[in-house]
């Protein structure tokens, strides 16, 4: 009992992340149908640079505490996310918008290894130690099942940051922006929209969310690492088509649901298959769930949001 | 051939019958002309040819038929170690290539049927990531189907396949011609692939301008038009996928016998982002786009590394990026600019059935 | 080549005491670039090393005093690179090759090595399948995988404990490594509770590690690379699993010590292939000499890139000649002492009692136990 609770933690934690991330795939595909495949790198800028920021702090400003060092790396990191995902919007994408389906894609992917390959250059190759300043000790919840406060800070900050953007969505004028964008660009233009500004507000909206899951991603399993995006990254983009891609709801549920299978099917499939699968075959859980979802359900769990388009 | 010979800058459109020639000449002596730079230059030009043919089997699924599949690269896995299975000591089997390429061929189009039936619902970025998850499916399957019955070897992969024997004739060994000359295996290990990338080529041709072609067009353009003029989409679907499938087991199968080793490191998701970009660079829906595309593309980073390092020797006096993080850099840079200035790639598809700038309309609108 | 053969004769018909040079290239490849690029250059060292000082003492080959010369290449640790740099070596005639370091690149090269008739030394690849290939002139100077799984199998078994769980990366080096452990905590005595896979890009491991916690196990093998191996220590921290840890040489290097942080202990071992470069019978006298030479400290591949090195040279010396055909039969049957022991290759080209050292973590670093 206590291995399928822990399971089940296990399978939340991880799933509140690929949620987080989702989020930033989702906002932008509902605005502009574009799979932005450079995410997940910004992601690992995010990590990155927090990484960087904090051991530069702890060295001029040792006498902050933990927290607060945490928190400023964090920020700075943010911000240089959104300054980013800025940049990628308006040098590489803004130009295609009207450009053949592909084209998009195809430099989203260009950008994608761009990223990789700057911070390989900038940080080498090697996995980076990231710094342990939320601890990892484990604490035993119920008997025998462990959750660390590093976890609980995740499931805490995910929570109220995907709160905080359903409201931002619903609730502000910049949300109903982005869902007139969302809906048609030119009609929301023609009803005073700056639809541009909005775009871009989207593109530094989900860089800021790929920061901060970025450095929860790296404080929670230690490392940080060049290429830490990409696996995450398509992940997460499994979980929004999942749940229904550029709608905020299915990202979350599509997060959570896909770590929930993933943690529960390595942990349970050899019993279940009598020992003929085994945990080798973890990473494909994703695929074949959507696979399924998507037989039955063409549009995803929660459906589609956006308008339709063929 | 025609539009490939066209597209020789200059020579091209003035005199179009001595361009065709020099294409010609260029394929037939590609070898040679690579050998004055070593021989591991032919063996990069094998690899090229392959490469070819999976962006001509892919441009079939994408271009023409405007399914946008990212996990292509499963088809040359199935094609692989269709080969590896029935040619190499692993089974204990050594059934001629004949046999096996032909079979490779037609289960990689029953897994292309395999894959396109569900999907047939599924429109654009869906498909996409369904394709995708094929993909890594195929691979991690691959990679762990040593247990509990041993099939593909797991991760060790397949070593010590049968190299191509065409009516008794070795041909990983070299050819000796009377007494003085002989011919390196490499050259005739291009001949052959040469060889199929014609076939290919010619039968594409016809295929873009029949009945399939132009139905296939229609449906790229708007489905719903298509369907409305009688057009069996579902059928036409599954045939692209399924015969796009057939020129990746194919070339699978010829991989895996100029290889001699087949293991699913080689089956990445990289490598179906990678053709795909070659299409997408060289121009989608565009034969002779396509081809160049795969050339420039399995080239350039192999001359960046044998120009990086002594150029960046002697300018700087030493290494400052060294050749891979330079070829990342560079191939990065290449698809975000070539995107930008050229969307429609290298040599735009002009042709009365291949307009992909149809394609692009509705999502325009938005 | 030519030219310096045309001015030693002329030198030789100058001053007639002074012998015709003949140059023999011999091959040296690993990666020289990228993150494993000081372990290459460990290599090329070795053998530049053995080759000099061979020259110094002076080798004459069938009456004829030799020259011996390093051909440095780079493979990248990529196995497409590998074949096209082996296709440089058979174009250049090199007379034999001492690399690659990854079996991932031996594998595919060794064949190209083959069909060229160049015998091939692998002083780092430890994948048993590079020398079961049937290939007469493969060899390799380090202990291969069966060796080192038995290592650790044997090990965990008899000194850790006798439940086992068995983790593997699903990479060739990974899968191969731990079948043998399997194998060889069976035969000690040990049984494996379970067998948990992951794959060399994940970072978490908390769904299998909580399936092993459920087994009760007393050690955990964990056989992989080291940047999967330190986020793993953590997490079996987390999930408060009391069972010790070993590891390959994937792990065994101070990369995991920095991932890990506060998370490993001296629960956690590691094995390496060979010994030690101070338990060598010749380690010491090398490391001055290499230092000495090259102002740099010995990685780990060095000792036997020179060994590997060496035993072409015996084999030449044994053959009197330097003609790959007549001396490949040789290099099955030297045994000398070298650097790192005896060196001598069973038939099929591994070394013979390749050593395998436990390592246990203490006060920061990875001590060599007994």
């Amino acid at each position: 009992m206590e291995t399928l609770l822990q399971q089940i933690v296990n399978g939340l934690v991880v799933g509140s992340v690929y949620a987080l991330i989702a989020l930033g795939y989702t906002m932008v595909y509902g605005i502009l149908g574009l799979i932005n495949f450079a995410h997940g790198d910004v992601l690992m800028v995010g990590a990155l640079v927090a990484l960087e920021a904090i051991r530069l702090l702890q060295i001029h400003a040792p006498e902050l505490g933990l927290v607060p060092t945490l928190l400023a790396g964090l920020s700075i990191s943010v911000v240089v996310c959104m300054l980013l995902g800025y940049t990628i919007e308006r040098t590489a994408y803004r130009r295609l918008r009207n450009a053949p389906r592909l084209a998009p894609l195809i430099t989203a992917i260009g950008v994608s290894f761009l990223l990789q390959t700057i911070a390989m250059i900038i940080w080498g190759r090697n996995y980076h130690s990231f710094p342990e300043l939320i601890s990892t000790a484990p604490l035993e919840a119920v008997p025998g099942v462990f959750i660390t406060p590093v976890q609980i800070a995740i499931l805490m900050v995910s929570a109220v940051l995907m709160v905080a953007l359903v409201l931002l969505v619903n609730k502000t004028r910049l949300g109903r922006a982005m869902r007139a964008t969302a809906e048609n660009h030119k009609v929301a233009s023609l009803m005073g929209v700056d639809t541009n500004k909005i775009i871009a507000a989207t593109f530094v909206i989900g860089s800021a969310l790929a920061a901060v899951a970025g450095v929860m991603f790296s404080a929670n399993y230690g490392t940080a690492h060049y290429a830490m995006g990409f696996l995450p990254g398509l992940k997460a983009f499994t979980a929004a088509v999942l749940g229904g891609i550029g709608n905020l709801g299915g990202a979350m549920l599509g997060g959570l649901v896909l770590g929930l299978v993933e943690s529960i099917g390595a942990g349970y499939i050899a019993d279940m298959s009598f020992g003929f699968l085994n945990s080798s075959y973890q990473d494909i859980f994703a695929f074949i769930i959507l696979g399924i979802v998507l037989i039955f359900r063409p549009t995803g769990l929660l459906g589609e949001r956006v308008a339709d388009r063929a | 051939m025609n539009e490939l010979a066209l597209a020789i800058p200059w020579l091209g459109k003035r005199n179009p019958a001595a361009a065709r020639w020099v294409l010609v000449l260029l394929a037939v002596g590609a070898p040679l002309i690579a050998m004055l730079f070593g021989k591991s230059w032919v063996r990069i030009l094998d690899f090229a040819m392959l490469y070819v043919m999976l962006a001509i089997g892919l441009n079939l699924v994408v271009g023409f038929a405007g399914l946008l599949d990212l996990g292509y690269i499963a088809f040359y896995a199935v094609g692989a170690y269709t080969f590896a299975f029935l040619a190499s000591p692993h089974f204990e089997l050594h059934l001629p290539f004949w046999l096996v390429l032909p079979l490779g061929a037609v289960f990689a189009a029953l897994a292309g049927i395999i894959l396109g039936l569900p999907t047939l619902r599924l429109r654009g970025d869906y498909l996409a990531i369904v394709t995708l998850g094929f993909g890594e499916i195929v691979r991690i399957f691959m990679n762990n189907l040593n247990h509990p019955i041993n099939i593909t070897n797991g991760p060790q992969g397949i070593n010590m396949i049968d190299p191509l024997v065409l009516f008794g004739w070795d041909i990983s060994k070299p050819l000796k011609v009377g007494d003085e000359i002989t011919i390196n295996s490499l050259f005739l290990y291009y001949y052959v692939f040469l060889a199929c990338v014609v076939l290919s080529v010619v039968f594409v041709q016809r295929l873009q301008v029949s009945r399939v072609g132009r139905a296939w067009a229609a449906i790229r353009d708007d489905e719903l038009a298509a369907k409305a003029i009688g057009i069996n989409t579902r059928n036409m679907k599954l045939l692209a996928f399924s015969l796009g499938a057939t020129f990746g087991g194919v070339a699978g199968g010829l991989f895996a016998a100029f290889q001699g080793f087949v293991s699913p490191e080689s089956f990445s998701l990289m490598e179906s982002i990678a053709v795909l970009t070659m299409i997408v660079f060289g121009g989608m829906g565009n034969l002779a786009g396509v081809i160049v595309g795969a050339l420039a593309l399995t080239a350039l980073p192999e001359v960046l590394r044998h120009v990086a390092v002594p150029v960046q020797q002697a300018v700087f006096g030493h290494v400052l990026l060294d050749p891979e993080v330079l070829r990342m850099l560079l191939l990065s840079l290449a698809m975000i600019f070539m995107m930008l200035l050229r969307p429609a790639g290298l040599i735009p598809a002009y042709s009365r059935y291949s307009r992909p700038e149809l394609v692009v309309g509705k999502e325009a609108g938005r | 080549m030519k030219y310096s053969l045309v001015a030693l004769a002329v030198l030789g018909l100058g001053a007639s005491a002074v012998q015709a040079q003949e140059v023999v290239k011999l091959g040296a490849v690993a990666p020289l670039t990228g993150t494993q690029s000081h372990l290459g250059k460990d290599i090329e060292n070795g053998v530049r090393l053995a080759l000099e000082e061979y020259n110094a003492k002076g080798v004459t080959l069938g009456g004829k005093k030799v020259k011996f010369e390093v051909m440095a290449e780079d493979d990248a640790a990529d196995p497409k690179t590998a074949t096209t740099v082996a296709q440089r070596f058979v174009d250049a005639g090199v007379k034999g090759v001492i690399g690659h370091l990854n079996s991932g690149a031996s594998i595919p090269a060794s064949r190209i090595y083959n069909e060229g008739g160049i015998p091939q030394v692998s002083p780092a690849s430890t994948n048993p399948k590079l020398t079961q290939q049937g290939f007469k002139a493969t060899f390799r100077t380090i202990a291969n995988d069966v060796q080192q799984g038995l290592g650790i199998g044997k090990y965990a078994a008899t000194s850790l404990g006798k439940k086992v769980a068995v983790i593997d990366d699903r990479t060739a080096y990974g899968q191969g490594l731990a079948d043998e452990v399997d194998k060889a905590v069976k035969a000690s005595g040990g049984t494996v509770v379970t067998r948990e896979f992951t794959s060399d890009k994940a970072t978490d491991f908390l769904a299998i590690l909580t399936r092993i916690k459920a087994k009760n196990p007393d050690v955990i093998v964990y056989s992989g690379m080291d940047a999967q191996g330190g986020p793993m220590l953590k997490q079996i921290k987390q999930l408060g699993i009391n069972a010790k840890f070993i590891t390959g040489d994937g792990g065994c290097t101070g990369e995991i010590i920095k991932l890990a942080g506060e998370a490993i202990g001296p629960n956690a071992y590691c094995t390496q292939p060979g010994l030690p470069l101070d338990k060598m019978p010749g380690g010491k006298d090398f490391n001055t000499r290499f230092k000495k030479r090259f102002n740099a400290d010995v990685q780990i591949y060095a000792p036997y890139a020179y060994d590997a090195a060496s035993a072409i040279v015996e084999a030449m010396k044994a053959a009197n000649s330097s003609d790959p055909a007549k001396y490949a039969a040789h290099l099955g049957k030297v045994n000398f002492p070298g650097v790192i022991g005896t060196v001598a290759f069973d038939a099929r080209g591994d070394i013979k009692d390749g050593a395998v050292t436990v390592y246990q973590f203490k006060a920061g670093k990875w001590e060599p136990v007994q």
